[in-house]
């Protein structure tokens, strides 16, 4: 780990002030900073510690029903509050899903959409990585890559973001709110992480300096509580980032689609919305065929970026279960395995 | 650069300074402190060897720089035990094999004490092991260690009962 400079700011405009200093980076969890840094692929200047801002670790209801997180609040609390696990039951099982109870308790909202992407050559300092280091390459492309991304990327890296979170986040519309040098602006989480095209080093749409204060959750999402699903195809049941992710809810009247809403994880750079599949699941009766129509519209342009073509058929097979279980109905329970496709027998008495 | 932090440690308030803003809350308990019960497996919040108590809340020590936690009071396995008498689960994971060589064992503990704080278990062996999946035992006393939650949480809440009344 590198030497630096820790600096521990009492406002946000303070934190602001000190991040405008190249080399800066905000620490909040740490969980994946810290471990960055004992690689030696993030070498941080100063550290601002934003963990002290008053504020920030809020879970504020809206009269309409939506809510508004702070940045800080930690996942293990996001995911256990009763009243938002009832209302975005989806948003608390991948956080469920996600990590360890210890690593829950550390991190927070704001970094979980902030984490890097667990590429193993992006974690090695000796591998070529555009990612890491622009211009030096992708050894992931002709490595080990039967994890890698099957949408959305290119030849400069096809590396694939690890968030639970954001998969369910991104498909019930969360808007992250961002404070910086240049006053507070809003960005649609789907707009948050960009493809890599030729710039994969750009890994998300914030510029230097900006600071996330908050995710915001509308009404809208609130109304799909009962029949929303998180599901997650890991190597191992338990603390294991995503194969293949999938989030969906569906608004229903009788046996007909109202609304859909579907986005997959692990398949890209970002958290992959299927508009597509949305598009074709509106208007459209609540039936297996319907699902399996949707799975190929959302792989459609699925391609392998190496020893992966297995990824596409696991994920539209990932996508028809998740549309049938949310057109089952949310758990009453919390399932014991979050996510699991193994979870059936445990936790599993569904809402009439 | 010299930082000066505050932290109860174990129940015992503690100045600590810091020539260095690097130091993990595993170094300083380990290194500095000399609490060695924590343990330095992976180093990269994987094993959960580390785990210790922040604010009643189990983390990876690990991952923490000591600096950000001014203030905080930290409960490590040296701190369970009230004198000679074993903390509910420490007597538990005796009683049920819950450990082969021990390395594991002061970060499984810390865990367990963690997870019945935030009673998401219940008495499900599901969800303990589902709830225990950041702490690794090479030994493989997997099961000894769910049976000790299991009895743990027992005597627990049969010594809250006793309380109450």
């Amino acid at each position: 780990m590198n030497r630096f400079e820790y600096i521990r700011p009492a406002s946000v405009a303070e934190a602001l002030a000190a991040a405008a200093q190249p080399g800066s980076v905000y620490l909040a969890g740490g969980t994946n900073l810290l471990d960055l840094m004992k690689v030696g692929v993030s070498r941080p200047e100063t550290m601002v510690d934003i963990t002290r801002l008053q504020g920030l670790d809020r879970i504020d209801w809206r009269p309409d029903g939506g809510v508004r997180v702070g940045a800080l609040v930690r996942n293990a609390d996001l995911a256990n509050d009763g009243r938002f696990q009832r209302t975005f039951p989806a948003v608390a099982e991948a956080l469920l899903s996600g990590s360890s109870p210890q690593l829950r308790n550390a991190a927070t909202v704001g970094g979980n959409l902030l984490q890097r992407t667990r590429c193993p050559y992006f974690y090695d300092g000796a591998s070529a990585c555009n990612r890491r280091s622009p211009g030096s390459g992708c050894d992931a492309f002709l490595g080990e890559n039967r994890l890698h991304a099957v949408l959305g990327w290119s030849e400069h890296c096809i590396a694939t973001h690890p968030s639970d979170f954001c998969v369910p986040l991104t498909a019930l519309d969360a808007v992250v709110e961002v404070e910086g040098p240049d006053g507070a602006r809003e960005i649609a989480l789907e707009a948050l992480h960009p493809l890599p095209g030729a710039t994969p080093e750009r890994e998300t749409a914030l510029t230097p300096g900006e600071l996330i204060v908050a995710i915001r959750l509308p009404a809208e999402a609130a109304a799909v509580s009962r029949n929303a699903r998180y599901l997650k195809v890991r190597d191992r049941t338990s603390y294991a980032f995503a194969v293949v992710s999938a989030a969906a809810a569906l608004e229903l009247d009788g046996g007909v689609i109202r609304k859909a809403r579907l986005a997959l994880g692990g398949v890209a750079a970002k958290p992959w919305r299927a508009w597509n599949a949305e598009a074709a699941l509106a208007g459209a009766p609540a039936s297996v065929g319907a699902f399996a129509r949707a799975a190929d519209l959302a792989l459609a342009e699925a391609r392998p970026s190496g020893e992966n073509a297995f990824k596409i058929e696991l994920a539209r097979r990932l996508v028809v279960r998740v549309l049938q279980q949310a057109l089952e109905g949310t758990p009453e329970v919390m399932p014991a395995l979050p996510a699991s496709p193994f979870a059936l027998t445990s936790g599993a008495s569904h809402a009439a | 650069m010299s930082l000066s932090i505050s932290l109860n440690i174990n129940g015992q308030p503690r100045t600590v300074e810091l020539d260095d803003p690097r130091v993990t809350l595993l170094d300083l308990l380990r290194e500095r402190l000399a609490l060695t019960g924590a343990k330095k497996g992976c180093d990269r919040g994987q094993c959960g060897a580390c785990t210790v108590l922040v604010d009643g809340r189990r983390i990876n020590s690990c991952l923490a720089l000591a600096v950000s936690l001014d203030g905080a009071a930290v409960t490590t396995i040296e701190g369970l035990a009230d004198g000679e008498r074993l903390h509910p689960v420490q007597a538990a994971f005796i009683a049920h094999d819950g450990f082969q060589c021990g390395f594991c064992t002061p970060g499984q503990i810390m865990s367990v004490v963690g997870l019945l704080a935030e009673g998401q278990a219940g008495d499900d062996p599901e969800r303990i092991r589902e709830l225990m999946s950041g702490n690794i035992c090479r030994c493989g006393a997997y099961r000894g260690i769910t049976e000790a939650v299991l009895e743990a949480q027992k005597a627990l809440s049969g010594a809250n009962r006793e309380n109450a009344a």
